[in-house]
């Protein structure tokens, strides 16, 4: 690939312009290029001052809201361990053995934080990368794991890896949750699916370890599978499923 | 304390914040009332550009704002402005909300853009318009007209580059390209630094 494909999405990037699948991997490749980074960060400052410039006058009663808000939001500490190997294996055992309140909230905490190294992409691990895919998909995870209709159904993939579906049949959404998933060559992505009877559906794209908002409507699903896909996925299954889990009713 | 263009670093008259945001990260709430007044209204205006809908916006600029308070202790400040990392913050999650919502409604959404193709120009036009800084809008001025609709529709409108180059019938490699060169002519022409 010649410099200018690699260098050619900072401005894409400082815009959130990227689909995930390719933010990701700009990603990894800014962690090895200073100079990109450096050019990142002077477009992200520019694309800031296009949002500074569309300022507007917030509702009444938002500052007193947010300003009470926060009296109840604990904060983070500043540095955080980063472990590959470790952030999802206790996301699944959480969605077995804690209420799952603690989970979204664990879930949620997780994601607002990798939201939070997106652009300060120097400190970007695996870790960070799987969660900060979207910050407010976090809270919409959230909502789904919150549920009162949330059914939980576990599975064995393959090499030790497990997954965790929620599904909330009233939200008409599903979060996927994986552990230990084996790291692909690149070109090979996992893909989701939801199986609509005999038919495949395609529900997102999962590249490494952590908790997933499926994408699309649960509607009439009744399981879902998980297959290895070229990058950028496929509109149907080109391998077959590394697991099929029939989703909770 | 509506000013808040003014708190952006350098060049631009004020200091930026990061002294507050340690006493922020030391969880002193007189500091995050500093920091909200500075930053609510470029964040909630933002929201509002991308999403359109009011109740929405004002739901994900509380989420922003909360999570300012929350991850004060993660903000680094030789990697940008306060101000770049709380709008940076914002802009992601109001796309991040754009996006969910389209993922989920992914055939209405083609239909609208069919639909709506023919008002692009003008869209990007009245986004221009409408933008309150001087500098900004000027600036704008001097970018080529694919790279200041390339531009407009990603940032306000939360397109990614595949939905851009699509909305103006454009090559992905182009538009990708633009993306990039039109930020920097605006990057020159704003004198941003980082």
């Amino acid at each position: 690939m010649s410099d200018e494909h690699l260098h050619a999405p900072t401005g894409a990037y400082a815009l959130d312009a990227l689909p995930d699948d390719e933010r990701a991997a700009f990603e990894r490749h800014l962690r090895d290029c200073p100079a990109c980074a450096q050019e990142v960060r002077e477009l992200t400052a520019t694309a800031a001052r296009l949002g500074l410039a569309a300022a507007g006058a917030p509702p009444a009663g938002m500052r007193e809201r947010v300003l009470a808000g926060i009296g109840t939001v604990r904060q983070l500490p500043p540095e955080v361990p980063a472990d590959p190997a470790i952030p999802g294996a206790p996301q699944v055992r959480a969605a077995r053995r804690l209420p799952r309140l603690a989970l979204a909230a664990c879930l949620a905490a997780a994601a607002a934080f990798g939201g939070i190294a997106v652009w300060q992409h120097q400190v970007a691990d695996r870790a960070e990368e799987r969660a900060d895919r979207s910050v407010a998909e976090a809270a919409e995870l959230a909502r789904v794991l919150a549920a009162p209709d949330a059914r939980t159904a576990s599975g064995e993939l393959k090499d030790g890896a497990r997954a965790t579906v929620v599904v909330s049949r009233s939200r008409n959404q599903a979060v996927f949750v994986a552990s230990g998933l084996p790291e692909l060559p690149s070109g090979k992505t996992y893909q989701l699916w939801f199986a609509d009877g005999g038919t495949m559906r395609p529900a997102g794209l999962v590249g490494a370890d952590g908790a997933l908002l499926m994408r699309g409507e649960v509607g009439a699903a009744t399981g879902m599978g998980v297959t290895v896909e070229p990058a950028g996925g496929s509109d149907r299954p080109t391998s077959p499923p590394l697991a099929v889990m029939a989703l909770p009713a | 304390m509506r000013d808040p263009v003014r708190l952006d670093g350098p060049g631009r008259g004020g200091p930026d914040l990061p002294e507050v945001m340690a006493r922020v990260a030391d969880g002193d709430q007189d500091a995050f009332t500093t920091v909200y007044d500075a930053v609510s209204g470029p964040v909630f205006g933002l929201v509002l550009k991308v999403l359109r809908d009011p109740a929405q916006s004002e739901e994900v600029a509380q989420e922003v704002l909360v999570e300012v308070w929350r991850t004060a202790a993660r903000y680094r400040p030789e990697l940008g402005s306060v101000t770049t990392w709380v709008m940076t913050m914002a802009h992601r999650r109001a796309v991040d909300r754009v996006r969910s919502e389209q993922a989920a409604a992914e055939r209405e959404r083609r239909t609208a853009r069919r639909s709506h193709t023919p008002a692009y120009d003008q869209v990007s036009e009245e986004v221009t318009v409408r933008l309150e800084s001087e500098q900004v809008r000027r600036c704008l001025r001097t970018l080529t007209e694919l790279q200041r609709q390339a531009v407009t529709l990603a940032y306000y409108r939360g397109y990614t580059y595949r939905e851009v180059a699509a909305a103006l019938s454009a090559p992905l490699g182009t538009v990708k390209t633009r993306l990039r060169d039109g930020l920097i002519r605006l990057r020159d022409c704003m004198g941003v630094s980082a």
